[in-house]
């Protein structure tokens, strides 16, 4: 109902563009987000992949596919097997309530994160951190409890104030979910939840003020009425679907698609008589007609995936592990497995029907009509897919017997894209983790080495084979990397550069993720 | 002292008596509403720890999630958290949301007062459109403005709420370009009378008519009957004017009923509020009651329980005084 009335509304109304609203100059922005946090704490999971705009991590993801140091004074050094890190900081940085950031900030922040005391959400992520000491009020060092050389990846956790964190407790009532203090480009004036929030630049940023001096972003949940104020010349941006992006993206607006290592898949679980046998695992990644999803779902805005590793991470993606579409192929290779068309036209093998269940998160549209598609890909080869609409609770309740369409992504490193999907050791270990209880030694070895590698060349290469190996015997479906669409303003400000985003999306990435470093045009 | 000042003596101890009544009653009736809100939060499907994980469950560990289960005290019985959070309440500590990351007190001080403010001035439009529609439509029945004002009332005591609401936006904000469409104020403004009011409008107007079927065809009702009793013939046979006949005599005697009508529709109203909110945006209640609910919030899911109960409550008895204040025949005894 609201869609449809809003869609009507929006291409009736033919509203002239207005150049900028309210005569604000070209150093404040307005930005509408469809997205609200519930917290701005990064210990909560706030920017958990980076972009934080209150707050800095150690390091920083450079927009393509390398860390740079950022309160770290330069890159942090390991010892010879990856498990000892030492990180010289930066010493001419403040917080933005004036206190100057030292390493015992940074010893504070990552105790709170392993120490169950603080009831963090990301304490998961630091899994291999053991113990992180002060050697000097501006080195740290980290000991971990495994060789793990994608450490730097985990070093964008935004830093946190030292005296935030006094009191070992869980953070749900911390100040800092509504009131951040960090050292961050920019710092909170204002935040009326459920409306809006407006940031201001920190004037005494280390890496410079922001020449945007002013950014006010825009709580607006319902898409198209996101879409229809950005035509009527309201926003400066704003975050929307692909297809409703390219419609509003015209006169002084534009369209940006971003990549993105966000992927699509439906897990096919080990232990369920037909998604385990490994003929249908292959039959139903040549049955699967990607490209035909993307152009139907996406309007063509995402990209074909076969493996976790998208082609955006071009150091470590493999091109040539991937999957033809070849619909008569996999009948063969059913047929060949024993997999016999009944009169129904669905196949048995035995007395087991080829059939199974795919759920998707009721409240994700995307995610089921990516399951109904495969669905019906999957009964042009005789095999029955039933997807089901599910909330997360009963998601966790029979993820290990039934399929799921899957989504998630973080571009840092290959290690955070592939070991916790595929990795033998993780199963069992948390409800996401290897959901479908995939086994492949052959990927257990090059993950393992990708971890152990320091040299970066030879490191690629076991990632690179791990791909290999995957395709070889499926565990899942890999169907996309999904893009992320924006819309902004044109002619206003320099500095736009495209990235490649994680799952998160909204204002906080996209166009914006580094929206300190723009300036206004004159 | 005069038998009058004796009887309107004697009136105002049996209001307070009635008052108080009320209140006392009402204590046992919030005590077992805030039960009900914690037993029906237990026996509900969602898993409080999803919410408080977000997308970060993705790469959280089996054993973190028992962790922070523990150290959030999920695992305990829905009785301990009761009384848990009956003794905190009971010496001023309404708790801490686990949906919304911060104390209970300060999310009702950030949005009760917007709530408060739209459904108030959504009463008040309500109130207007059916004292000066019904008596119109009634004064003149048969006439064409009662048959579109009877016909539209019954139409739109079909009509949800937020249906209305985006009809209204079609019109006034996207179609005429009147009035904003959702917010509190405009995207880039600051917190302003002039903004809040020209975007309270639209939302107070649609909640108002929302709610105003029901009155208007009862004022209309209750006008007519009451245009046919006595004393009004009576006015009209000495040769009042029409206007003083109307408003003077029939209004007052069709106004009692109403005004109890006013208290039993507040929990529509509180319902209408909370689909308006959500349509416009507004940052009032609503969207917490949401979160509230899927996050098995006990905290904040119970005391917003309680203020709906609360204004019920209270809703109902400013009618039941008023009935006693206005019309002497009526019984304070409860």
């Amino acid at each position: 109902m609201t869609t449809s009335l809003a869609t009507l509304t929006l291409f009736g109304a033919g509203c002239s563009v207005p150049s900028k609203p309210g005569g604000d100059g070209a150093d404040s922005m307005l930005l509408a987000d469809g997205y609200e946090p519930d917290s701005l704490n990064p210990l909560l999971g706030y920017a958990h992949a980076g972009a934080a705009k209150f707050y800095d991590g150690l390091m920083a993801f450079d927009g393509k596919g390398s860390l740079l140091p950022a309160l770290a004074a330069e890159p942090p050094v390991a010892d010879e097997d990856a498990r000892r890190w030492t990180v010289k900081l930066r010493g001419d940085v403040t917080f933005h309530d004036g206190t100057p950031f030292d390493a015992e900030d940074v010893v504070a922040t990552y105790r709170a994160a392993i120490d169950p005391a603080y009831a963090s959400t990301i304490s998961s992520n630091f899994d291999m951190l053991d113990r992180v000491e002060a050697l000097d009020p501006h080195t740290v060092r980290f000991d971990l409890k495994y060789p793990y050389v994608p450490w730097p990846a985990r070093m964008v956790l935004g830093i946190v104030p030292a005296e935030k964190l006094a009191e070992p407790a869980p953070l749900t009532n911390s100040e800092l979910n509504t009131k951040p203090v960090g050292t961050g480009p920019y710092q909170l004036v204002e935040w009326r939840q459920g409306e809006r929030m407006v940031w201001r630049g920190n004037p005494d940023y280390w890496g410079g003020a922001p020449a945007i001096g002013e950014v006010t972003v825009v709580f607006a949940t319902d898409d198209n009425t996101r879409a229809q104020r950005v035509r009527s010349g309201e926003f400066d941006g704003t975050v929307l679907p692909p297809v409703l992006a390219e419609r509003v993206g015209t006169d002084s607006y534009r369209t940006v698609h971003h990549d993105t290592a966000d992927y699509r898949a439906i897990t096919l679980p080990s232990t369920h008589p037909v998604t385990g046998d490994p003929t249908v695992r292959t039959a139903l990644n040549l049955a699967a007609n990607r490209d035909g999803m993307i152009d139907a779902l996406l309007g063509g805005h995402g990209i074909p995936g076969h493996t976790p590793i998208p082609p955006s991470m071009d150091r470590y993606h493999e091109p040539t592990a991937r999957f033809a579409f070849d619909r008569k192929r996999a009948k063969g290779m059913l047929d060949a497995g024993g997999w016999r068309p009944g009169p129904d036209g669905v196949r048995r093998r035995g007395g087991q029907r080829a059939e199974f269940t795919v759920m998707y998160f009721a409240d994700d549209s995307l995610r089921k009509q990516l399951a109904v598609a495969f669905a019906s890909d999957a009964g042009e080869v005789g095999i029955e897919v039933r997807p089901a609409g599910v909330d997360r609770t009963e998601a966790a309740s029979r993820i290990g017997t039934d399929a799921i369409v899957l989504g998630g992504g973080n571009p840092l490193d290959p290690d955070l894209q592939m070991y916790d999907s595929l990795h033998s050791s993780v199963i069992g270990t948390g409800t996401y983790n290897n959901p479908a209880q995939y086994r492949n030694a052959a990927v257990d070895a090059a993950l393992d080495r990708g971890r152990h590698t320091t040299d970066s060349a030879r490191r690629a290469r076991y990632y690179k084979q791990a791909q290999t190996a995957y395709v070889a015997d499926p565990g899942l479906v890999y169907l996309a990397f999904i893009q992320h669409s924006y819309v902004m303003r044109t002619g206003a400000w320099n500095g736009y550069e495209p990235v490649i985003e994680p799952h998160t999306h909204g204002t906080t990435w996209g166009p914006w993720w580094n929206v300190e470093d723009w300036t206004p045009q004159r | 002292m005069t038998p009058t000042t004796a009887g309107s003596r004697s009136r105002a101890t049996a209001v307070a008596r009635l008052v108080l009544r009320r209140l006392a009653f009402a204590v046992p009736v919030l005590f077992l509403v805030a039960f009900g809100v914690f037993l029906l939060a237990a026996a509900s499907p969602f898993d409080p720890v999803y919410q408080y994980y977000g997308v970060q469950i993705l790469n959280a560990s089996a054993a973190d999630v028992a962790d922070v289960r523990a150290r959030l005290g999920l695992d305990e019985g829905v009785l301990a958290q009761f009384w848990g959070w009956f003794t905190g309440v009971l010496s001023g500590d309404l708790g801490v949301s686990r949906s919304m990351r911060q104390p209970v007190a300060r999310v009702l001080a950030e949005r009760l007062p917007w709530t408060l403010l739209l459904t108030v001035t959504g009463l008040v439009v309500a109130v207007v459109f059916a004292l000066v529609l019904g008596t119109v439509a009634a004064w003149r029945q048969g006439g064409w403005i009662d048959r579109v004002v009877t016909a539209l009332g019954h139409a739109l005591e079909g009509i949800p709420p937020f249906v209305l609401a985006l009809l209204a936006i079609a019109l006034f904000s996207l179609g005429l370009g009147w009035l904003p469409v959702a917010g509190l104020t405009d995207a880039g403004s600051a917190l302003s009378i002039g903004q809040v009011v020209e975007h309270l409008a639209l939302p107070a107007l649609v909640l108002g008519i929302s709610q105003s079927p029901w009155l208007v065809l009862h004022v209309r009702q209750s006008m007519l009957s009451s245009l046919s009793q006595d004393h009004v013939t009576g006015a009209r046979a000495r040769g009042l004017g029409e206007r003083v006949v109307v408003l003077r005599h029939a209004l007052p005697t069709a106004l009692l009923p109403f005004v109890t009508l006013i208290g039993a529709r507040i929990p529509e109203l509180v319902t209408g509020t909370v689909l308006v909110e959500e349509v416009f945006s507004w940052p009032g209640l609503a969207a917490a009651v949401v979160t509230a609910a899927t996050a098995v919030d006990y905290p904040l899911l119970a005391i917003l329980t309680l203020v709906a109960t609360a204004a019920v409550l209270l809703g109902s008895l400013l009618a039941d005084v008023a009935a006693v204040l206005l019309d002497p025949r009526v019984s304070a005894d409860g």
